[in-house]
């Protein structure tokens, strides 16, 4: 677990972090969401020491991360970044390997974990392990960087908009992929991002900063529904608060049981806006829902979709 | 197959050149002959060359190559282009024999002093073949290595005729015939004083290199010292470092002793290492700055030390323009150190000073054309070095 106690952060007079307290809760998603400038990314660069606080305390597990070895720290956290960074003159697997490697874990047990990353991040590692980062798309150049700040088994991970530079089609798919390992991991992610939409598909919770201070935290929901003050409102609702909402709540909060409804079903776990979609483009009120498993649990309906 | 539907294209440069190099063949001299090697001999051109020659497989060799070599780049097939080495090596071995032969007729008709020197035609000749056969496999897009075997090509017939002494009657193999011993041993020297300079200017300079990247104090005074170094003529350098040597040397006769003094190898290579410096220090410090920032951020935040960081990420990234800077170094250090000979630190300059005081253009050409051959062979196989150091592409 981390936790901020009182962390400024100054550059000559400017306080790019002001004051921020706030703790991080193991194996959660906490997204650090706010404008240019907010400190969301100082925030994260703070956490691994590539800025060392001018006040206050970052504790990992209890321990001043000030007095770790500041490589030993890095090397228990992963890193990943919107430019990726991904070495150029190394093929993909001995990129992945970096940090095993400085670690000094055994040959072979660095290129299983390599070949076990890649098929974690979808890629195949016969085909995409031999080659090198300039022969590769940016999806792909992506998912090789946050295969590479796995690569380690850190205890956090930490990532700073790393989609921010993808094609809106390959980010969709990125947020689920790593949706997808963050439930099957269990890892504590740490995620910067400006895109609130972002930031309410992925979180588990939003600490929303602005001028370097902690504006309001919590889960997506909580946000939206009972915003701390108008800037909450109006920097994570924007035009379309309404279906902001029914981004953040999935179907299993809304299904009446014991009834059956006609064509394709939906499963309890897609969003409420996913539902809304299907009923305008199939011209109904009413589908179908079942769970992950394809077990019918009864249907959602327009009216309930709409007051909840 | 779109190369083949691209029709011959007029090519200025290849046409400029066969025009020049015809205009010299017809009009100057491709041998000159003189009572010694101090007189200016008289011209013979090419047609009465090819007449005292007397042979026809040496005129078959040289027209036949050059009408390949006229006609190269006039072809649909970039392919061809191949062509180009080996017919400049039919060209300049075709009229290096006929030189040869006229040489041999020459001598039997004449006392032992005199001397039969190849002509303004025949240099024009052999440049224009060798920059013909250049300009074809530039268009290749080659590698550096075939580029630079490509070159072997077009030399390898004329070291072949010089092998089995055809053309040992030429006042410059004549030259060689007297000097042999101390030609290899200015060549060995030569070689010596280069690598005598360029090694320890690498180990300076690299770690200058990556110090003056990583600090800007190092770079403000390091930067504007190796322009300075580098402005300095070479001679007036070598003159520089006279007086202080040569002090020193008295001082300490135990430095006298290991061969340091005022003149001879010592200044000079200390001249050449001061020269080999700017390019060393200042490509490692550019290929450092080339490294990308995303780069480094991922570096340190996956927790790699600075020294890591350097040796394994930076210093890598930055060798291809690292080696770059060692080839400017040694092709320099190799026209430099023939200057060197002036304060007596022998190498093929000293061959080249020996025929400018003597008046004697065939032992200048005797040092000069070594030290060519020399820096264009190190360029090659450096340029082949660095090509390989870059990440390999698919």
């Amino acid at each position: 677990m981390i936790t901020f106690d009182g962390v400024t952060k100054l550059y000559g007079e400017t306080k790019a972090v002001d004051a921020l307290s706030l703790a991080v809760q193991p194996g959660e998603m906490l997204m650090l969401v706010g404008a240019s400038g907010s400190g969301k990314s100082t925030a994260l660069k703070l956490m691994n020491r590539l800025e060392d606080c001018s006040l206050g305390t970052i504790r990992l597990d209890g321990d001043d991360i000030s007095r770790m070895p500041v490589d030993a720290l890095r090397r228990r956290m992963g890193y990943a970044i919107q430019s990726v960074g991904l070495f150029p003159h190394w093929t993909v697997a001995r990129n992945i390997g970096t940090v095993p490697r400085l670690l000094g874990w055994p040959r072979a047990k660095i290129a299983e974990r390599v070949r076990e990353l890649l098929l974690l991040v979808q890629l195949d590692p016969d085909v995409i392990g031999t080659r090198f980062p300039h022969q590769l798309s940016g999806g792909q150049q992506q998912r090789v960087g946050v295969a590479r700040a796995l690569a380690a088994d850190p205890d956090v991970l930490l990532m700073d908009e790393p989609f921010g530079a993808l094609d809106p089609i390959t980010r969709g798919v990125l947020q689920r992929e790593l949706l997808r390992i963050h439930r099957r991991t269990g890892k504590t992610i740490i995620f910067v991002t400006h895109d609130v939409n972002e930031a309410l598909m992925l979180g588990t919770r939003i600490a929303l900063l602005d001028h370097g201070r902690l504006v309001q935290i919590g889960t997506p929901l909580k946000l939206l529904a009972s915003p701390a003050n108008a800037f909450v409102r109006a920097f994570l609702g924007g035009d379309d608060y309404g279906l902001k909402l029914l981004t953040v709540e999935s179907v299993s909060s809304r299904v009446r049981a014991g009834e059956t409804a006609p064509g394709a079903p939906v499963v309890a776990s897609a969003s409420l806006r996913h539902a809304l979609s299907e009923m305008v483009s199939r011209g109904t009120d009413r589908l179908a829902v079942v769970d992950d498993d394809g077990v019918p649990l009864g249907v959602v309906g327009l009216a309930g979709l709409v007051r909840g | 197959m779109s190369d083949v539907s691209t029709s011959p294209r007029w090519n200025p440069v290849q046409t400029l050149l066969l025009v020049v190099a015809v205009a010299g063949a017809a009009s100057l001299a491709i041998v000159a002959h003189a009572k010694n090697r101090l007189l200016s001999g008289a011209p013979i051109g090419l047609w009465s060359a090819v007449h005292l020659s007397d042979a026809t497989l040496p005129v078959v060799l040289f027209g036949g190559a050059g009408v390949v070599l006229a006609i190269v780049p006039l072809l649909r097939r970039p392919t061809l282009y191949w062509l180009a080495p080996p017919a400049a090596g039919g060209v300049i071995a075709g009229l290096s024999w006929i030189a040869g032969r006229c040489a041999d007729a020459l001598a039997a008709s004449s006392p032992a002093m005199a001397r039969t020197s190849l002509g303004a035609g025949y240099w024009i000749v052999v440049v224009c073949a060798l920059l013909a056969a250049a300009d074809a496999v530039s268009r290749l897009r080659l590698r550096a290595l075939p580029s630079l075997l490509a070159g072997t090509v077009a030399l390898l017939p004329l070291a072949a005729l010089i092998a089995i002494g055809v053309t040992d009657q030429l006042s410059i193999m004549r030259e060689y015939d007297g000097q042999r011993d101390a030609f290899l041993a200015a060549l060995l020297r030569h070689i010596e004083l280069v690598a005598g300079a360029v090694i320890p200017a690498a180990l300076i300079g690299i770690p200058l290199g990556i110090a003056a990247h990583r600090r800007a104090h190092v770079r403000r005074i390091v930067f504007p010292s190796l322009n300075i170094l580098q402005t300095i003529p070479s001679l007036a350098m070598f003159g520089l470092l006279l007086a202080p040597l040569s002090r020193l040397a008295e001082a300490m006769p135990a430095l006298g002793r290991i061969g340091i003094s005022g003149v001879g190898p010592a200044p000079a290579v200390i001249a050449l290492v001061l020269y080999a410096l700017l390019p060393i220090v200042r490509n490692t410090a550019a290929g450092l700055a080339g490294v990308p920032a995303s780069v480094l951020d991922a570096a340190r935040g996956m927790g790699m030390s600075r020294r890591q960081s350097l040796w394994q990420v930076e210093v890598p990234l930055a060798l291809p323009l690292v080696l770059a800077g060692l080839r400017i170094a040694v092709v320099q250090a190799v026209g430099l150190a023939s200057v060197a000979a002036l304060i007596g630190a022998g190498g093929l300059g000293a061959i080249m000073f020996q025929g400018l005081f003597a008046d004697a253009l065939d032992l200048v050409l005797l040092g000069a054309i070594p030290v060519v051959l020399l820096a264009t062979v190190v360029d090659g196989l450096l340029k082949a070095l660095a090509a390989a150091s870059q990440p390999r592409a698919a």
